[in-house]
C-alpha cells in the first residue's frame, strides 16, 4: 500500500495520446495532495522512448511483444499484478476507447472500485476528492476517492495538456512482464481513416449538426447556411450513426479533433464525447431549445432558439447583406 | 450461436432533469426512461446477425419501470427470447451490482456472444459489458463498430480517434461493447409491436440481493452552472438573426 498516483499512458501507432498528459496532470496534483509520488505506466513494444516528455517522478515500463498494440486482455493481466502488489492511493486510466475498458476489467480483477468519468480532482487535508460528469454532462458528482486504492477514469476538460510534459525525461524502470501467451483477442490489422472527402480538422468555419436536426432532409438546411458561409457540415455522433452524413464529418471522441475560426452548433447538447473535438475552436456559437443543454457552457455566443426557425432566416440574411 | 444483448434504460436527457432531496441522486419521480442509445445499437446488431447466420438472440434486461415496451420492441425487430430480471434498483444501484447478479444468470444462457452498449450516460462505476465480462471472466472488447462471426471466433472493428479502425480477432464465447452497429437501429412500426405483446413473452427471473461493492459514495450532486461566459442572445427571431449576422461579420466570416 502507498500513496502513491499511478498514471496509466495511453498511445497509438508510436504516438502518446493528448489524454495521457491531462492524467498526468491530474496526477500531479493528487499526489500532492497524498503526499505519494506520480508514476506513468508505460506498456509496449520497444517504446521505452515515448517515456521521455512525460512530467512524472518514474516510468514503470512493461516491454513485451504481445503488447505492440493495444489489446485489453494483456494490459489487465500486466496491470493486475502491478496493482496488487503496489496498491497504489489512486490510478488514472483515460475515459477512452482505451483505458474504459481496461479500468472495468480491473476493477473486477482486482476487487478495487471504480469512479468513471472524473472530470476534475481536489485534495483537502489528505482526502482525495472527485468530480465527475453524469447524463451527457448535465449533471456532477462529487465525492471522496475511495481508500485504500482505486481506480479512475478521467474526461478532459479539467486540466491542460502542458501541465503533464516535460523537458526533462524520467527514470524508467522495467517491470517483469507475465506470461501473454494466449491472448484470446488479438489485432489483425488497423485500417486507415476513409478519405476523398473534405477535411474537417482544417476547416475556418463548421456548421455542426447534432440530434436536434431530427431527419435527414433537414441537414440540407445547414448544407444552405454552410454554403453562404463558405462553411463545411460536420455533425456529432447520433447523425453520423443514423448514416446521414459519413464518418469523414464526425466531430469528437471518436471522430476528429476540430479548431475552426467559428464552430456553429445547430441542436447539439454538447455531450462530453462531443465537446471533447472541439475545444480547439476560437468562437463557439450554440443554437439549441434546450437552455440546460451543456454547449452553452463552452460556447461564446448561445441562442435559446428553434434551429428550424433561425436558421433559414439567418442564411437568407447573410444572403442579402453581401 | 447464442447471442445474448444486455439492454438497460437510462433517463431521457431531452427532460429536465432534476436532484432529489438527499442531494446525491436524480429524482426519479417524473422521469422519463428510455433505453440506452447504445444498448439499442448492440440490439439491431445482435438482428443484423441473426439475418446472417441464423443466430438465436436473447434481450435481457433489468425490469425498470417501461421495460417491457423495449423488450417487446426487440421482440419486434427479430429477438428471439426475452428475459427481465427482477431487483430492487432503487437505492444507489450501481454496474458493478447489476454485472455481479447478472453474471451467473447469463452464464445458464450459455451464450457464444454477448452485446451491450459500450457505455450509458449514467454509467458511475465503470462500463457495464465489460464489468459482466470481468464476473463471467470472458474476452471483452469495445467501442465496436463491425461484429462477423464464424469458426468460433468474431472478428470485429474497435474505433479509435481520428477516423482509425482496428480489426480484431476475438476469440468466442466473449462479450463486445457496441458504440454503434453497421446499419442504423431498425424503426418498427407499432402494430408489429402490438403483435409481439400478444404473442412473446417475457420470462422473468430474480437478480437476488444486489452487492454494491465496486461503486464510489456521492456525497454530492448538482447541476453545473449552464451558459456561465456565453452571451445568450436574446429578444425576437429577427434581432436573434441581425446580431448573428454582424457577429459572423465581425468574425470574418459570411
Amino acid at each position: 500500500m502507498s500513496n502513491d498516483i499511478y498514471v496509466v499512458i495511453e498511445h497509438i501507432r508510436g504516438k502518446v495520446s493528448e489524454i495521457s498528459y491531462l492524467m498526468l496532470a491530474a496526477g500531479h496534483q493528487l499526489a500532492e495532495g497524498s503526499g505519494g509520488e506520480l508514476a506513468a505506466v508505460l506498456l509496449g513494444s520497444n517504446t521505452e522512448n515515448l517515456a521521455s516528455d512525460l512530467a512524472a517522478q518514474k516510468v514503470l515500463y512493461f516491454d513485451a511483444s504481445e503488447l505492440a498494440d493495444f489489446t485489453p486482455g494483456a494490459y489487465v493481466q500486466c496491470l493486475q499484478g502491478l496493482l496488487t502488489t503496489d496498491a497504489p492511493r489512486a490510478i488514472i486510466f483515460g475515459h477512452t476507447s482505451i483505458g474504459m475498458e481496461v479500468a472495468s476489467l480491473l476493477s473486477v480483477k482486482t476487487n478495487l472500485p471504480l469512479v468513471n468519468s472524473c472530470l476534475s480532482f481536489s485534495t483537502d487535508g489528505g482526502s482525495l476528492q472527485y468530480t465527475s460528469q453524469l447524463y451527457g454532462g448535465k449533471i456532477l458528482a462529487e465525492g471522496e476517492i475511495p481508500g485504500p486504492s482505486c481506480l479512475l477514469t478521467l474526461v478532459p476538460g479539467g486540466y491542460k495538456a502542458e501541465d503533464g510534459q516535460s523537458s526533462t525525461p524520467p527514470p524508467v524502470t522495467r517491470v517483469e512482464v507475465p506470461d501473454l501467451s494466449g491472448q484470446r483477442i488479438t489485432v489483425t490489422q488497423y485500417l486507415e481513416p476513409e478519405s476523398g472527402d473534405v477535411d474537417i480538422s482544417t476547416q475556418e468555419l463548421l456548421v455542426a449538426v447534432g440530434r436536434g436536426i431530427q431527419l435527414e432532409d433537414n441537414i440540407e438546411l445547414a448544407e444552405e447556411l454552410a454554403e453562404v458561409l463558405s462553411g463545411v457540415v460536420c455533425a456529432s455522433r447520433p447523425v453520423v450513426d443514423q448514416g446521414w452524413l459519413p464518418t469523414t464529418r464526425l466531430v469528437g471522441k471518436s471522430g476528429f479533433q476540430v479548431k475552426p475560426k467559428i464552430y456553429l452548433a445547430l441542436g447539439i447538447s454538447g455531450a462530453p464525447e462531443h465537446t471533447e473535438g472541439i475545444a480547439g475552436s476560437d468562437t463557439i456559437i450554440a443554437i439549441n431549445t434546450d437552455p440546460a443543454a451543456p454547449i452553452f457552457n463552452i460556447a461564446k455566443y448561445g441562442i435559446v432558439e428553434d434551429i428550424f426557425d433561425l436558421v433559414p432566416l439567418l442564411t437568407e440574411k447573410i444572403e442579402e447583406s453581401r | 450461436m447464442n447471442i445474448v444483448v444486455l439492454a438497460k434504460l437510462v433517463p431521457d436527457l431531452v427532460e429536465e432533469l432534476e436532484i432529489d432531496d438527499s442531494g446525491t441522486a436524480l429524482d426519479m419521480t417524473w422521469l422519463r426512461l428510455i433505453i440506452n442509445e447504445l444498448d439499442d445499437h448492440a440490439i439491431e446488431q445482435s438482428i443484423l446477425l441473426k439475418e446472417k447466420t441464423g443466430a438465436h438472440v436473447t434481450v435481457v434486461a433489468p425490469d425498470f419501470e417501461d421495460i417491457d415496451d423495449i423488450l417487446y420492441t426487440a421482440s419486434a425487430k427479430g429477438a428471439d427470447r426475452l428475459i427481465k430480471i427482477l431487483g430492487d434498483y432503487e437505492s444507489g444501484i450501481n454496474n458493478h451490482a447489476i454485472a455481479r447478479a447478472f453474471a451467473p444468470i447469463i452464464r445458464e444462457l450459455s451464450p457464444d456472444l454477448i452485446l451491450s452498449g459500450v457505455q450509458a450516460h449514467d454509467d458511475r462505476d465503470g462500463s457495464l459489458g465489460a464489468l459482466l465480462a470481468g464476473y463471467m471472466d470472458l474476452p471483452y472488447v469495445g467501442y465496436v463498430a463491425s461484429v462477423a462471426i464464424g469458426d468460433g471466433q468474431a472478428t470485429i472493428t474497435k474505433e479509435y480517434p481520428g477516423g482509425l479502425s482496428a480489426e480484431m480477432a476475438v476469440s468466442l464465447p466473449a462479450v463486445l461493447g457496441i458504440q454503434v452497429a453497421e446499419e442504423p437501429p431498425r424503426y418498427v412500426a407499432v402494430s408489429k409491436v402490438r403483435q409481439a405483446m400478444k404473442t412473446a413473452e417475457i420470462e422473468e427471473i430474480d437478480a437476488g440481493d444486489f452487492d454494491l461493492a465496486g461503486g464510489a459514495k456521492v456525497t454530492r450532486m448538482f447541476q453545473p452552472e449552464v451558459g456561465e461566459g456565453a452571451t445568450m442572445l436574446e429578444g425576437s427571431l429577427d434581432d436573434i438573426a441581425d446580431e448573428l449576422v454582424s457577429i459572423l461579420k465581425e468574425l470574418g466570416a459570411g
